[in-house]
């Protein structure tokens, strides 16, 4: 991965650097050691690395600011870090960087039942959201497969989506308000406890912009109650392609699931020998999950079963219990993890329109013969939101720029059927190459006129999202200005 | 009038303009625009429709009622519920779908499913520049680069000329029911909203008219869906509701989508004299502020998130309201005090700092709306 030079005039400030920086900061929360700093080098695309300069840990949006004023004014490029869980690369250093991470700031602010929201310091992780409304009977719905781990701040950061997204959206739908420090160490407020913002949708425009426009501290949530019940069913089908169309003939049909998720053999093979969650052995397998009370959950599961009795399923299995109903997840939650333990894989995260999918599916399994790597296949069916999951071995010359290729040439197809190259994860790094294949050069230039008025000196989350042969001229023209 | 038949026209005028323009669809939303007539009116059509992947592509300037029937044809619905302004902001001509983006517009359903800029997929659009930009796309997740999307919706114009919008749709509902609570007072009735809306009963509007219909004030429930779950919930909100005032229910579909066509419309302040006001708030601060605003007629929605108020004409509601967590704008004014108060709420230092930096790339001739959405002159 090819990263920007480090700039020397930066790495000659860092004792001056560190002299100001605990002028605002307790000695605890400025790391400076070569081996702590090591353990930021890299986020779960762990295949880049790259040790910061140092790492800064605030307890306050006070310090936030404080830290960004001074690394402003010395012209210090700084990479935002919540849990370190994106999967593209998001918060990989640059050699020259100030890392500021917030894991530490991440306190419980307000809980508001009546108007249903909750805000919350961003540092906090997405599961511990729902936690602390759970004894109300609420929940935070995005629901990324990170959640234990991954912070709001990160979830905000890539505009995070997750299984249940079909029914409830992603964190941009559900994200009323946001305490965000600009680069120059401004603090401001957008939005709050209404809906819709008043002037231009700034929140929108945050919500997703990899931390290059500023840092999210604080975040106003909306929280929602539970349903009375869930169910999933399960369908097995002897061929990817009927599975697709079952798919779109259940989004057709006018019930609403709040999870269609999707699996190939090979997935299924993995996660049965990893997780024992009793899965047949076919070609697909669909889960669709439906809410309500029992008995809607029944009027739904009918119009989802007699759909797929029309596509011949080998198997459809509607759970009779929270038992069984957990062990049909349970396959699925931990597919990431089967397949870690019998291959080192890459997880894309292209989107394309649910009508694709047999198309798709068809061609990637050509791409996979062509290339002669197996690929598995998990993911949000319901929504496009694909997961092809490419196996290598990383010990083997040359596989790792194979998988690379191939993976690239799966984003190019997901743009080429009307899609676009990520759904959740973000571009972060790992596709930010290939963002010309999305957009145009002028759709660029009126994104990075974004990055212009927010960070006029580009120094946010340096060398991200945006290719680095057209984003070099502005990184030049701060270079020259010290 | 300048009216161009395709994109490309567009751009070419939008470069050759000279001096400001008033960038409009249907113009039915009640802005006081100046400069020379740009129109989307002709950039008119479904372009893409998949039931199968609930998206719909349209040219900016069709009409919403076209787009409403193509899709009532698959059982359909734009989700959002994008309320006619025509009869509140006393405006005639045909509500296009670009104006619905441009305006962020949603109804009552905003509460539970989102605003349009929730189901809003993809934008094209013509910056001040004349330069063709495309952000988004047509799939229902995307996070590939920054969202414009999101950014356009509510931009009134003022970033760009939209030609071209993508949205998800989703199914129509089999059937609905309003249960109707009567005779509480603002602060009970806000309450009540909020208990509803607390509930795992997917209330899918939630508004309170303090005059009702009889001059008995009267909250509105909505459940949508299949008809035996929407029966069965409309009976968990009965209960929940139990004690609180006298409890009644809508007798047919048809009843209940009126109620709810009223109210997305604010149709209680059709052909009335007076400013009307519209108050994005805190559900919870909405009793508290109603009553300092003096209105002559108030009506609730989004469980109390939203406010409308009809407000003797020239009144500074602003003022009265002082500070609140939200925004008011207004939607119905003669032209000076539009003017002189400015529509929509001013913003922060910084944001407002932001926004003008935006408009300055974006439009850096400032020929875009002109005066919309910055600072009132008498400010």
């Amino acid at each position: 991965m090819e990263m920007p030079t480090p700039d020397p005039d930066v790495l000659a400030q860092k004792a001056q650097l560190v002299t100001r920086l605990l002028q605002v900061l307790p000695k605890q929360a400025v790391i400076t050691d070569e081996v702590e700093t090591r353990a930021y080098e890299c986020d779960a695309l762990t295949a880049y690395r790259c040790p910061p300069m140092l790492v800064v840990l605030p307890s306050s949006t006070k310090e936030v600011s404080d830290i960004l004023a001074i690394c402003h004014a010395m012209g210090v490029p700084v990479v935002p870090r919540g849990a370190g869980t994106s999967l593209a690369g998001g918060a990989l250093p640059t050699a020259d960087c100030v890392i500021l991470g917030v894991a530490r700031m991440n306190r419980v602010l307000e809980t508001d039942y009546d108007n249903r929201t909750i805000r919350v310091e961003t540092g906090r992780t997405n599961l511990s959201v729902t936690g602390a409304v759970a004894e109300q009977d609420f929940f935070y719905a995005p629901d990324p497969s990170s959640q234990l781990a991954c912070a709001i701040a990160g979830n905000i950061a890539m505009n995070s989506g997750g299984a249940h997204c079909l029914k409830y959206g992603v964190t941009t739908n559900n994200l009323l308000g946001v305490t965000l420090v600009l680069m120059d160490g401004t603090v401001t407020e957008i939005g709050g406890g209404h809906l819709d913002s008043g002037g231009l949708d700034l929140l929108g425009l945050i919500c997703g912009s990899e931390g290059q426009l500023g840092v999210v501290t604080e975040a106003t949530l909306r929280i929602l109650r539970k349903p009375e019940g869930a169910r999933p069913v399960l369908i097995g089908f002897d061929d990817n392609e009927v599975a697709g169309a079952c798919v779109s003939d259940i989004i057709r049909a006018g019930v609403l699931p709040v999870a269609i998720e999707f699996m190939d053999r090979p997935c299924i093979e993995a996660t049965e020998a990893f997780a024992h969650a009793g899965y047949p052995m076919c070609e697909a397998l669909l889960i669709v999950e439906v809410e309500g009370s029992p008995k809607e959950i029944d009027t739904q599961l009918k119009v989802i079963k007699d759909i797929a009795r029309g596509h011949n399923p080998v198997e459809l299995r509607e759970a009779k219990d929270e038992e069984e109903a957990g062990r049909i997840w349970l396959g699925r939650k931990s597919a990431f993890g089967a397949m870690g333990q019998i291959n080192d894989y890459m997880c894309l995260d292209g989107t394309i329109p649910v009508t694709a999918l047999p198309f798709v599916l068809r061609r990637i399994s050509e791409m996979s013969k062509e290339y002669g790597l197996d690929v598995a296949n998990v993911f949000h069916a319901g929504d496009g939101n694909m997961h092809p999951l490419i196996l290598f071995d990383a010990n083997k010359p040359g596989d790792l720029e194979q998988c690379e290729a191939f993976g690239a040439e799966v984003l190019k197809l997901c743009v080429e059927v009307g899609g676009c190259l990520t759904g959740e994860h973000g571009v972060g790094v790992e596709k930010r190459d290939l963002m010309l294949h999305q957009y145009s050069a002028a759709d660029l230039e009126a994104q990075m006129a974004i990055k212009d008025v927010f960070d006029p000196a580009w120094l946010l989350n340096p060398a991200k999202v945006f290719p680095l042969v057209i984003s070099q001229g502005r990184r030049a023209a701060r270079m020259a200005a010290e | 009038m300048m009216k161009p038949e395709n994109e490309a026209g567009l751009a070419k005028m939008v470069m050759a303009a000279k001096g400001p323009l008033a960038v409009q669809g249907g113009a039915t939303r009640g802005l006081t625009l100046t400069g020379e007539v740009l129109s989307t009116a002709r950039l008119s059509g479904i372009e893409l429709y998949e039931p199968g992947a609930l998206t719909l592509v349209a040219r900016a300037g069709t009409p919403v009622a076209e787009i409403e029937v193509a899709l009532a044809e698959h059982g359909q619905r734009l989700a959002f519920e994008p309320m006619d302004h025509r009869g509140v902001a006393g405006t005639d001509g045909t509500p296009t779908i670009g104006g619905v983006v441009a305006g962020n517009i949603s109804g009552p359903r905003r509460i539970q499913a989102g605003a349009a800029r929730d189901f809003l997929l993809g934008v094209r659009f013509v910056d001040g520049n004349g330069v063709i930009i495309r952000n988004g796309g047509r799939v229902m997740k995307n996070v590939t680069g920054y969202d414009l999307v999101k950014l356009m919706a509510g931009s009134w114009g003022t970033l760009g000329v939209l030609s071209e919008v993508a949205f998800k749709v989703l199914p129509m509902a089999e059937t609905q029911m309003t249960v109707m609570l009567s005779g509480l007072d603002t602060d009970r009735a806000v309450r009540a909203m909020s208990s509803a809306l607390c509930s795992p009963f997917e209330v899918s509007g939630a508004a309170y008219d303090p005059a009702g219909r009889d001059g008995n004030p009267v909250v509105m429930l909505r459940l949508e869906g299949f008809g035996g779950s929407v029966a069965y919930r409309a009976g968990k909100i009965r209960d929940l509701m139990a004690g609180q005032g006298e409890i009644s229910q809508t007798e047919t579909p048809a009843q209940s989508a009126d109620i709810w066509k009223a109210v997305r419309d604010v149709k209680a302040f059709h052909n009335r004299k007076g400013d009307v006001w519209k108050l994005s708030v805190k559900p919870s601060d909405a009793p508290g502020l109603a009553k300092r605003l003096g209105a002559s007629d108030l009506l609730f929605d989004w469980g109390g998130g939203l406010i409308w108020a009809l407000m003797p004409e020239g009144s500074d509601l602003r003022a009265k309201a002082g500070r609140f967590d939200g925004h008011a704008t207004l939607v119905r004014a003669d032209k000076d005090t539009k003017a002189r108060l400015g529509v929509f709420q001013p913003l922060s230092a910084p944001l407002e700092e932001i926004t003008k930096g935006l408009r300055d790339r974006f439009d850096p001739r400032g020929i875009f709306n002109t005066g919309l959405m910055q600072p009132a002159a008498g400010a």
